[in-house]
């Protein structure tokens, strides 16, 4: 499961290339005119965000989250589920009480 | 020259397997996922009941809707320590959850919670037993994440007339907790790589059954194995390219998997054509696997930190605690057993490969002998389990089931041969041995006159034989035994009919 991380957004300038690999990564159809506009734009925001990266010194630990807080659990107690009907509203298309979705490529039968 | 059969023009080609091992060094690599027992799934409170109609269990947590905020389960923490532990693994001071991110409809959030770089246990190692030989095995690491939806793929190749190809998706899975436990490469296995695969998943089976944190239950997806094979040359060469065979779902399986891939691997490098880094799918009815999705077209899940989750930090106290509340470990049980149930190496050898220990054991406890409770696992079960490709304890027979059958026997009231018509009955759900003996009209014939009747007609219709018994041929005996126990469909207790036969003729 040794996945590489993301590659981008590491505090260099972002390319059109790594714009269009991000859009597709995300599913979003791009236009070329469209990557060209967007692209500059989210290498300024990039670069900006890499500003505060350069504040921070090696002692200042990462983190994922804004409050001091460690070990928030729930006990392990079954609480009620939503109505199918209601879950099944927010379905494209419903079939067999299932979402109906368009199936995927190369997914296993 | 190479031997390589070619089974069609679609499917792999494969060298035997012995030219192969003879060629090459396998690589072995082990990714368990197991869905724990928790009441309530990973993040939110719906229940985690196997079976239920569709869509029944969901709520906005798990079906990621818009502001709603997951909660981790304190139990499937537990779990997940105590499984870390149990394998020998350090537990993380402090871990975290991350997204991986995809666009699969299995997951409605368009992420799956997972743990990444911080898993809550690493750098383990178990040893168990393959064929006699204990082997080591070293686990890397044993992460919590989230299982994702279950589809049903329908349409076009399944002859529907309307619509295209499209996936019907049910997200009451989607959710529950699950543990992914990963081996470290493992090397030296040689010619016994299936076995070794197969030997280590059995034995992971029987320590989650022990820990109580899980049903185990391969056939219900409870316990699911990835495949990782590699070959290379010699076992001093760096490791091969590496195929990932997902969700191989018998500890059958696992063996064939691993074999099939040995052979389908060898072929393409003895020809000169390198393995794909890339997904396969398992096929349990033809037993081959298929290419899936390939990771050299770089696969990139943008793992980031999961905000919605605060860090984990379990203490010492609490580490020790859970350490303290793990069972006796396996080494030690089995030596234990051993010794109560009166089992040569062999034997004990015997009952832990066919992944009965717990059966034998539980047999006991209900009041079987040792020897009757390994007797039944091992020969006529271990037999079926094996011709249905499951495990022993998924056959549909319980313990309290196979002692009831050897009382019957021990009583008198049935036979061997009509203990396995009532096992074939109590498999065929037909209810209790008890129950089976009196449906089907299983019991011996114990009334004496009866048996009389039958020795008296068996006597006279073979009367060379009767006067061979007369003239002190005992070993006659057995073709009068025969013919009575023809005419009685088995169902007389031959010990009884033999001593009649002697009684009458002497
Ligand atoms: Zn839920």
């Amino acid at each position: 499961m040794a996945e590489p991380a993301a590659s981008s957004g590491a505090g260099h300038a972002m390319t059109r290339d790594e714009v269009a690999r991000l859009a597709q990564l995300a599913r979003i159809d791009l236009s070329d005119a469209e990557l060209d506009h967007l692209a500059p734009q989210l290498a300024v925001i990039i670069e900006s965000v890499a500003v505060v990266s350069s504040v921070a010194a090696d002692e200042v630990p990462g983190t994922s989250h804004p409050l001091p807080v460690r070990n928030v659990f729930r006990r392990d107690v079954v609480r009620p589920s939503l109505a199918p009907e209601e879950v099944l509203a927010g379905a494209p298309e419903v079939e067999q009480s299932r979402f109906s979705v368009p199936r995927i490529l190369g997914e296993e039968a | 020259m190479t031997a390589v059969s070619t089974r069609s023009t679609t499917a792999a080609e494969l060298m035997p397997y012995d030219e192969a091992l003879s060629r090459f060094d396998p690589v072995l690599g082990l990714e368990v996922h197991v869905e724990l027992n928790t009441a309530s799934k990973m993040f939110c409170g719906c229940s985690t009941v196997f079976g239920r109609e569709p869509n029944t269990q969901t709520c906005p947590v798990c079906l990621g809707l818009p502001g709603a905020l997951p909660v981790l389960n304190a139990a499937a923490v537990e779990s997940a320590i105590r499984i870390g532990l149990a394998l020998n693994c350090d537990i993380a001071a402090e871990c975290r959850f991350a997204r991986k991110n995809y666009f699969y409809p299995d997951m409605p959030k368009n992420f799956q919670t997972s743990q990444y770089d911080e898993p809550i246990a690493v750098n383990g190692g178990v040893d168990i037993d393959v064929d006699g030989q204990p082997f080591r095995i070293g686990i890397e690491r044993a992460h919590m994440e989230e299982d994702t939806g279950k589809s049903l793929h329908v349409g076009g190749a399944t002859g529907r007339i309307h619509g295209a190809d499209h996936s019907l998706v049910d997200y009451n899975r989607a959710g529950i907790p699950l543990i992914e436990i990963v081996t470290k490469p493992i090397e030296g296995t040689g010619r016994l790589a299936p076995a070794v695969a197969r030997a280590y998943v059995g034995w992971l089976r029987e320590l989650l059954l022990g820990l109580g944190v899980s049903d185990v239950r391969m056939e219900q997806g409870s316990l699911r194995c990835d495949v990782n094979l590699s070959l290379r040359p010699d076992p001093g060469a760096p490791y091969g390219t590496r195929s990932e065979t997902k969700n191989v779902n018998s500890l059958r399986s696992v063996e064939r998997a691993v074999r099939y891939e040995v052979s389908r691997q060898a072929a393409r490098l003895a020809t000169g054509r390198r393995v794909v880094q890339e997904t396969r799918h398992w096929h349990e009815d033809t037993g081959v696997t298929t290419s899936g999705r390939s990771k050299e077209q770089a696969e990139d899940y943008r793992y980031f930190p999961e905000p919605d989750l605060v860090p984990i930090a379990p203490s010492v106290t609490e580490v020790e605690r859970l350490r303290a509340s793990l069972p006796e470990p396996p080494a030690i049980r089995r030596a234990r057993l051993q010794a109560d149930w009166g089992f040569s190496d062999l034997e004990m050898r015997d009952v832990v490969g066919a992944g009965a220990l717990l059966l034998v054991e539980q047999t006991v406890a209900a009041g079987a002998s040792p020897a009757a409770a390994k007797k039944w696992w091992l020969s006529e079960l271990a037999r079926r389990a094996n011709d249905a490709g499951v495990a022993l304890d998924e056959l549909g027979i319980t313990p309290e089931h196979v002692a009831a059958v050897q009382s019957l026997v021990d009583a008198g009231r049935i036979n061997d041969k009509l203990a396995r018509q009532v096992l074939d009955g109590v498999l065929a759900g037909e209810g209790s041995p008890e129950q089976v003996v009196s449906a089907r009209g299983l019991e011996v014939v114990s009334d004496e006159g009866k048996l009389s009747a039958a020795v008296d007609r068996a006597i006279a219709g073979n009367p060379g034989v009767a006067e061979k018994i007369r003239a002190g041929k005992m070993a006659a005996a057995g073709a009068l035994i025969g013919a009575v126990m023809k005419e009685m469909h088995g169902q007389a207790d031959a010990g009884r009919v033999r001593e009649l036969i002697l009684e009458k003729l002497n």
